[in-house]
């Protein structure tokens, strides 16, 4: 005992002295470690600053509309809350909703652009919607394996046209054809817009429906085809209802999408600033009157803070929009897999 | 027995419309890329590839455009893989599960994903070019005009910003693919988490972050609206070789050729084709990211069962 | 690792830049009117070929574009196809310091466009004024056919816009129905296809449609925009097209717009379609 304790004791300044430096070392390790962990969760964070400094940054340039007020002389070109919705009188014809920022008097009012925006984006869900609901349905349930394999990455596909050759496409081949096919006395209108439009919206609906439609449990059709129900029978009266939350997400975010996508509107839809109700006439939106009129613009002049409300009014909405369209999901998912368990 | 033959007409009805709808997508997706394809393809030659334009856009080739948008996804891919990747490593190795910060940075990724394009062009201009650009001008050139101007690094990061949800969501997914018992083993032969991270878990997925590079090329290649204001150019006789000069690029060549081309008719050929060049580019890349996120997966499985 | 490649990033920034101020000494960019862009890079061109040595980069965007870039500092000379306004100057020499200099370079006669199918043949200032505004939205009340008249305009940072606004609208607004598009060039293939069509733009681009003869009132000739009638005034449409800049600033802009106004850099004028100054 004492023999082994003495042979241990004059090595034990050896052991703590090695102890010692594994433990420096260690402790190194461990604050490198923390380092970098801080690190990479401040990059993390990267996304949540990016969506705030966008925030900041484009209502930064648009909030000076607020408070500033225009050099002597030029107090015709204020920005007022009457100039953005109010219409403007003419002597000698109707009053209207005018969006003309380059004028001796500008007219700055928003109206004709929500129209053109609402519009197009209208036509195309309406036409994307049942076309990709009803392709996610074919796809997810009726289709044979093989066929689905198809579909898919085909819709996929649609998905990685870039917008400004859906713009393209709509400018010089798809409007035409509309034209001659309809009559249309106008080229570029709302409809040529909102079908063009449409094409870049399905595959977010068709997918986010697809998702939804496949997340829905095996137990729920099982059940259904038990019971005697056929294939489609089982599609429709069960697996769309308990589906129904997630698809109409689906349309949710293809709003979303379509009101801020930029290229296709800009060369599709004429870009005439009207508020008439007709789908034939040329519109024109929010996001086409940023990218059209952004590069003339003098810095800090009030026609480049309206473009920047406009800006913020684009954030702010699809924020509202995809948020609402995310939880949506989220819960659904979480709902039906629960229901799973 | 009556009930039943109407329902199984009405279900033919509705079979056959799912078909039909399907059949009216994919017939739009034809027609477009046939009419691209076959109106653009015959007038793609070398020359067109490797010349300027000439002749006020009615004439010459594409190659600034080519060369302009290879140099700035080049450089967005430089300013988006790491933030992507390190975000993507956080999100799946470091936090908690269900931890109010992941699931705040999982909106935040989400809603940036929504975020219009045209949104990221307001935000490039108010941001880089006005603020950071000018910025570094009063700081480090003493307010000489350098970087507070549109420019292509600008527009890079305006891009990188833009396509940084490709990334996290890929890289995400493709660490959650790697086994849960490589990490453990690495762990139990007193590895730190990093050293996990960084020498055990991340080879395995090289492939899932390549997926989300070219995935973010992919994109960024097409976006025209971000980068209009941010640095790209209507027309330059010289190619871009420094971070703050202008660009010309492919999406945005289209989108002037098609608008404001002295003669479309005379310009359509090359408009044609530079739409094919483009949109072959992106299906190429597109196709290259889904070859080897199928190959990816069928390696990683086995080892899973 | 992020941290070093934005280091990375920035040495490089700093690095290029300091090439850049040396490299750039000898060229000149122009930017601004899309009406001018095509002179432009026809000026650069012929101008390249003979001073190799000089790089001139020339972008279109609109006057407008243009003036806020000379404004902004980002630009040498601006290329505008309507006069700069007051308050532009006076903002332009505050921000950059200097006096901006006014230099016409070209003449451009505005043409009022129809389709070539159309059996209008001339058309008076007040009668186009109406019909932009959307009072007259039928042909025959002009003398056409019984047609309703479809409106194309240009983009609103366009000189050639503001220029029509204020010449031919008397400053009056456009009817909302008119289509804005991004270039006279759109402008007139949209009109060489629409029968019922009307545009306006730079007479360089008159092709594949009828420029129609203009009256200045009612009552006055109609008059053709021609060489003659633009430079002896008679034409009611015709304008000066400019340079904007500040002299002295840039060595290489000053010599090569003293080209722009000898024989030799109007001779481009006329091969690009516009109508040189009257000497």
């Amino acid at each position: 005992m004492d023999s082994q304790t003495a042979g241990v004791l004059p090595t034990l300044p050896a052991t703590t002295a090695r102890h010692g430096t594994a433990a420096t070392r260690r402790r190194f390790t461990r604050m490198v470690e923390r380092i970098i962990e801080g690190g990479v969760k401040l990059t993390a964070m990267s996304a949540i600053v990016v969506i705030f400094l966008i925030f900041v940054f484009v209502g930064k340039e648009a909030l000076p509309l607020l408070w500033q007020h225009p050099e002597p002389g030029l107090e015709h070109e204020a920005v007022t809350l009457d100039n953005l919705i109010g219409p403007t009188q003419y002597p000698d014809r109707p009053s209207r909703f005018v969006w003309q920022p380059v004028s001796n008097v500008p007219k700055y009012n928003l109206l004709p652009l929500i129209v053109g925006t609402l519009k197009t984006t209208v036509i195309a869900i309406l036409f994307a919607g049942p076309l990709a609901i009803l392709a996610a349905i074919l796809s997810s349930e009726l289709a044979p394996r093989w066929l689905r394999e198809i579909v898919k990455p085909t819709i996929e596909l649609l998905a990685g046209i870039p917008s400004v050759v859906l713009g393209f496409f709509a400018l010089i081949v798809l409007a035409s054809w509309l034209q001659q096919m309809l009559g249309l006395r106008i080229r570029l209108n709302a409809l040529n817009a909102g079908i063009a439009l449409g094409l870049a919206v399905i595959p977010i609906i068709f997918t986010v429906a697809e998702d939804a439609l496949t997340t829905v449990p095996k137990s729920y059709r099982e059940a259904s085809l038990a019971l005697g129900a056929n294939r489609w029978e089982t599609a429709i009266k069960v697996v769309l209802p308990a589906a129904l939350p997630g698809i109409f997400a689906g349309v949710v975010l293809g709003f979303g999408r379509a009101v801020g996508e930029t290229m296709v509107v800009l060369m599709a839809s004429g870009n005439a600033a009207t508020t008439t109700p007709w789908v034939t006439d040329s519109v024109r939106t929010l996001s086409a009157t940023v990218a059209a009129e952004l590069g003339e613009v003098v810095f800090g002049s009030p026609h480049y803070r309206v473009l920047f409300l406009i800006g913020v009014i684009l954030f702010v909405f699809t924020f509202a929009v995809n948020l609402c369209g995310d939880l949506y999901v989220q819960r659904l998912k979480q709902r039906l897999e629960g229901g799973r368990a | 027995m009556n009930h039943r033959t109407r329902s199984n007409a009405l279900g033919a009805v509705f079979i056959t419309l799912c078909v039909v709808a399907t059949l009216i997508i994919i017939g739009m997706l034809a027609v477009i890329l046939g009419q691209i394809v076959w109106n653009g393809a015959p007038n793609v030659s070398l020359r067109f590839l490797t010349s300027a334009p000439a002749d006020g856009m009615r004439g010459g080739g594409i190659f600034p455009a080519i060369f302009g948008t290879f140099a700035l996804v080049v450089l967005m891919t430089l300013a988006v893989v790491p933030m992507g990747v390190l975000t993507a490593i956080y999100l799946v190795e470091y936090s908690k599960p269900g931890s109010r910060f992941a699931k705040t940075v999982n909106i935040a990724v989400n809603n940036l994903a929504g975020v219009p394009s045209i949104v990221f062009g307001l935000f490039g201009l108010g941001f880089f070019v006005h603020f950071l650009g000018s910025g570094i001008d009063d700081v480090l050139f003493g307010g000489r005009l350098v970087f507070g101007q549109p420019a292509i690094v600008w527009a890079a990061l305006t891009l990188a910003l833009l396509t940084l949800p490709v990334v996290i969501v890929t890289t995400s997914e493709a660490l959650r693919a790697v086994p849960v018992n490589a990490r453990e083993a690495s762990l139990a032969l007193g590895a730190t988490k990093w050293q996990t991270v960084w020498k055990v878990v991340l080879p395995q997925c090289t492939a899932g972050v390549l997926t989300g590079a070219i995935l973010a090329v992919s994109r960024g290649a097409g976006e025209v609206a971000p980068i209009m204001f941010t640095g790209a150019a209507y027309f330059l006789p010289t190619l871009p070789t420094q971070l703050n000069d202008q660009f010309m690029e492919l999406g945005y060549h289209i989108y002037v050729m098609s608008t404001q081309s002295p003669n479309v008719e005379e310009t359509k050929p090359i408009l044609f084709a530079t739409v094919f060049v483009l949109l072959a580019l992106t299906f190429a890349l597109n196709a290259t990211a889904i070859g080897i996120r199928s190959r990816f997966r069928q390696s990683i499985r086995p080892s899973d069962a | 690792m992020k941290r070093s490649m934005v280091l990375n990033l920035l040495a490089i920034a700093a690095s290029t830049t300091l090439l850049t101020a040396s490299a750039r000494a000898d060229s000149v960019t122009i930017k601004g009117s899309d009406t001018m862009v095509l002179l432009g890079q026809k000026w650069a061109e012929t101008y390249m070929q003979k001073n190799p040595s000089v790089q001139i980069q020339v972008t279109g965007g609109g006057s407008g574009t243009g003036i806020a870039a000379l404004i902004n500092g980002t630009t040498d000379i601006a290329e505008s196809s309507r006069p700069m306004k007051p308050a532009e100057t006076t903002s332009a020499e505050s921000k950059q310091g200097g006096k901006v200099k006014e230099i016409p370079v070209a003449l451009d006669a505005l043409s009022i466009y129809v389709n070539t199918s159309n059996p209008l043949t001339e058309i008076s200032l007040p009668q186009a004024r109406k019909i932009y505004t959307g009072q007259i939205t039928n042909w025959k009340d002009v003398g056409g056919n019984d047609t309703p008249i479809t409106l194309y305009s240009r983009e609103n940072n366009s000189g050639t816009y503001v220029f029509f606004k204020e010449h031919v609208l008397q400053n009056d607004d456009y009817d909302p129905s008119a289509q804005t598009l991004p270039g006279t060039a759109s402008v007139v293939n949209a009109v060489s296809k629409d029968p019922n069509g009307i545009g306006y733009g730079g007479i360089a681009y008159a092709e594949g449609i009828k420029p129609l003869k203009i009256k200045k009132d009612d009552n006055a000739p109609a008059v053709e925009g021609t060489l003659e009638n633009a430079q002896s005034g008679k034409y009611g449409l015709s304008r000066e097209l400019y340079f904007y800049m500040f002299p002295n600033k840039n060595k290489a802009a000053d010599t090569f717009v003293a080209w722009v106004l000898s024989p030799d850099g109007q001779k481009v004028v006329s091969e690009v379609g516009y109508y040189p100054l009257k000497h």
